[in-house]
């Protein structure tokens, strides 16, 4: 099938934004966004729909199977990961748009800077301040946050979240409540209410968009109840509801 | 403050980054990208120690045992001895980290069978054990990236190392978003993972994992090991742009491998052919065997991985996430149907040549985790990577801090440079070359395909430093493995079937201004009066 990639190009951070519009010819039918930016990029020859010569595009990728959040990019107008966009499967009348996140600075073409995803993580103060074990009836939970791949898809859609803000979203709550399977401290509590709580406007846009399929819903509720309500059972365990 | 530069900020890095600072060590963590993407997180099965939880008796010794038996007793015995001596407190620490481990009733560490150990060792986060490993330790990092302690340098690119009178006094690195460069001071720890990018698309790897700094490495005098000795996972399916690894744990939790023999019945050819482990042989048996059993005249197909017999529990529990994954993949439920299997390049024990305490031959510079050859020998054990990355980057560590000495250290100084290193290879470049590697280096080797390989390789036409030093590394692998006139764990010659006790020896492979000298130096005698360093 062919596939018309449209593909938001910048060559600097200031420079103006253009579209490059380059063919892409699936046979498997399997063939992802990630696979062909691989493969247009690897192509000495690539031209685009003009028949005109383009230089590689930017863009991040890394494991190529959904496991690193590398590659995401908002692709026909929804943020998901680059290596699972099957490109037959999102395409529109023969089209992919594929365009950078737009809640960080771009870098160039689909590359954008997530560095203040990660400096929020500091902020959050995001280590155990005490080592411990995952208490056994938190396994699962701990297990799910520690999926979070810091990919940014979630910030994307959130009407809430803006870079330079103080509320960090959802990619700094699903972290916290991975802490708060061992230990659920005030100074900890009071992070999340700052940054998480009180800025979060419950649209729950966020929900069903992670590619790691973490179960947002679920993660949210027990740690606005642990940091927010203070439901705990005897010994601290926040989860029990 | 002076510092210690790391490059690479997946397992090994982190884990040398996080022993310096508690040492009260500065370092700058260096990487193409965040920890998050690193190859790292993609470690699924486990990992190894002798937590003796599953009430089998485990002790080191075995796991030291069965470690130097699947590497075919090419690796070095007092470096094993290190790794598999201090292993439970390697799992033990990072479940103190908050690593959620799959729990016994007892709430011991589950631990599971892996292939070539009798007994069950392997620790697990579900099919997702790296990543976890990695959320864990990323984490705790974090904590000294606040004091200052550990710098952080994502999206920066290791160019070259910085030399003076043949010692490591810092390295060059390139800002990739600006193009900018700087040198920095200081002794180097390696910790780049391994040489996914010699073989683009072929491999369970990142697309990170380039090969540019072992090669870079290499070109500058820094000696490799046994760089021929690469594994072939047995169990692999093609996803768009590279192989994706079906973990060993779904044949550590029953899954069995048959072919379709042209009678109609199923051969499950492991099984038939060692009793003992079966399916759970080292992987580079499983892998030659799958090989054998497909090129077979009475068989027909490909080979098959059977997982229908598995417990609802060990589903629900122990490999959801794998389930998901090869649904998502193969559009075939693994729990109700057979998959297709097929042997992919997964891990490469060869690379930077280290001694025990991860040194190079290069005063100033270490290596840990899979870009140096170490603990593996010829060939990997399941469950051992994680643990080799994580010991591996600390070992390393712990000998730069010994040899560290404080002084004054010059902020780094980011400026546009003229080095021919900067321009980088030609992606069509690494294609040709990796068919031609791939023609040498594929299981079944022989003089013929690894000397018309060689033959291919030195006729290519080369546009800049990086091709020609990705050109050296590629020869050393295709020279190594000509050399080596035997047949041992991962490397297997059709012409030279058995392992012969000459060849029980590290391939050492120099590079002379891009001519490649091969030499065999013999292993290190096991000591006996060895020191706990845990």
């Amino acid at each position: 099938m062919k596939i018309t990639l449209d593909i938001t190009r910048r060559e600097s951070p200031d420079a103006e934004p253009y579209i490059l519009s380059a063919a892409f010819e699936t046979v498997t039918g399997s063939e992802t966004a990630a696979y062909a930016l691989t493969s247009l990029n690897a192509d000495p020859e690539r031209r685009d729909v003009n028949g005109k010569p383009f230089p590689p595009i930017r863009w991040e990728s890394s494991c190529l199977q959904k496991k690193c959040g590398a590659c995401a990019m908002v692709i026909c107008g929804k943020p998901m990961l680059a290596c699972d966009a099957r490109l037959e499967a999102v395409a529109r009348g023969g089209r992919v748009t594929l365009e950078p996140l737009k809640k960080f600075p771009v870098i160039a073409d689909l590359a954008v800077d997530r560095e203040p995803m990660f400096a929020a993580l500091a902020e959050m103060k995001q280590w155990l301040e005490e080592h411990g074990e995952v208490r056994p009836k938190e396994t699962d939970r701990a297990f799910d946050a520690s999926k979070c791949l810091q990919c940014g898809c979630c910030l994307e859609v959130c009407p809430n979240f803006c870079t330079g803000s103080a509320f960090y979203g959802t990619a700094a709550a699903v972290p916290a409540s991975r802490l708060m399977a061992v230990t659920n401290d005030a100074e900890r509590a009071a992070l999340y209410r700052k940054h998480v709580y009180n800025g979060c406007g419950k649209s729950l846009a966020c929900r069903n968009i992670c590619p790691a399929g973490i179960d947002i819903d679920s993660l949210l509720v027990n740690s606005n109840a642990a940091a927010v309500w203070k439901r705990r059972r005897k010994g601290g365990n926040p989860w029990t509801l | 403050m002076g510092r210690i530069n790391i490059i690479g900020a997946g397992l090994s890095g982190l884990s040398a980054a996080l022993t310096l600072a508690e040492a009260g060590i500065g370092s700058r963590l260096i990487s193409l990208q965040r920890s998050e993407r690193s190859q790292s997180v993609l470690a699924e099965g486990g990992i190894n120690a002798a937590l003796d939880t599953m009430g089998e008796n485990d002790t080191a010794a075995e796991h030291f045992a069965d470690t130097m038996k699947g590497g075919v007793y090419l690796a070095d015995p007092n470096a094993v001895d290190g790794l598999t001596r201090n292993a439970p407190a390697v799992v033990t620490r990072m479940a103190q980290l908050g690593v959620p481990f799959n729990r016994t009733s007892q709430n011991g560490i589950m631990q599971r069978s892996f292939g070539g150990q009798k007994k069950k060792r392997t620790a697990y986060a579900k099919s997702s054990t790296g990543k976890m490993l990695m959320t864990a330790l990323i984490d705790e990092v974090r904590r000294y990236e606040v004091t200052g302690l550990i710098q952080r340098y994502p999206h920066h690119e290791f160019i070259r190392l910085l030399t003076d009178g043949g010692r490591c006094t810092g390295v060059r690195i390139r800002d990739t978003g600006t193009g900018l460069c700087a040198d920095l001071d200081g002794a180097v720890i390696a910790a780049s993972g391994g040489m996914n990018g010699m073989f683009p698309g072929r491999t369970t790897g990142t697309t990170m994992n380039g090969g540019d700094v072992t090669a870079g490495l290499f070109a500058q005098g820094v000696l490799l090991g046994n760089p021929e000795m690469m594994q072939y996972h047995p169990t692999t399916i093609g996803i768009p742009g590279k192989r994706c690894l079906i973990s060993e744990a779904a044949r550590g939790e029953g899954g069995r491998l048959y072919i379709m023999k042209n009678s109609g019945e199923r051969s499950y050819f492991m099984e038939e052919k060692y009793p003992e482990l079966g399916n759970l042989m080292p992987r580079d048996v499983v892998a030659r065997e799958m090989f054998f059993v497909r090129r077979s005249g009475d068989t027909e197909g490909e080979v098959m991985l059977d997982m229908t017999a598995l417990p609802e529990d060990t589903w629900k529990n122990r490999l959801s996430d794998l389930r998901e994954e090869i649904i998502r993949y193969l559009g075939t439920d693994p729990k109700k149907s057979p998959i297709p299997v097929h042997e992919g390049i997964h891990y490469f024990m060869g690379g930077i040549d280290v001694n025990e305490r991860h040194c190079t031959n290069i005063p100033g510079l270490y290596a840990g985790g899979e870009c140096c050859s170490q603990y593996h020998g010829a060939n990997r054990l399941g469950g051992n990577s994680l643990l080799g990355a994580i010991y591996g980057g600390k070992t390393a560590a712990q000998t730069a801090a010994a040899a560290f000495t404080d002084c004054p250290d010059r902020e780094p100084i980011f400026t546009e440079m003229t080095d021919p290193l900067l321009e980088e290879a030609r992606a069509d470049f690494s294609e040709r070359l990796a068919v031609i590697l791939s023609g040498g280096l594929g299981i079944v080797r022989s003089e013929k395909t690894l000397t018309d390989a060689v033959s291919a390789a030195k006729a290519m036409d080369l546009a800049n430093e990086r091709e020609k030093n990705r050109l050296a590394l590629g020869l050393a692998m295709l020279i190594g493995a000509l050399e080596r006139r035997e047949s041992r764990g991962a490397h297997y010659r059709e012409d030279y079937p058995e392992a012969s006790e000459d060849y029980r020896k590290t391939t050492v492979a120099q590079n002379c201004g891009g001519e490649i000298r091969i030499s065999f130096r013999d292993i290190p005698e096991r000591r006996t009066d060895r020191e706990d360093n845990a």
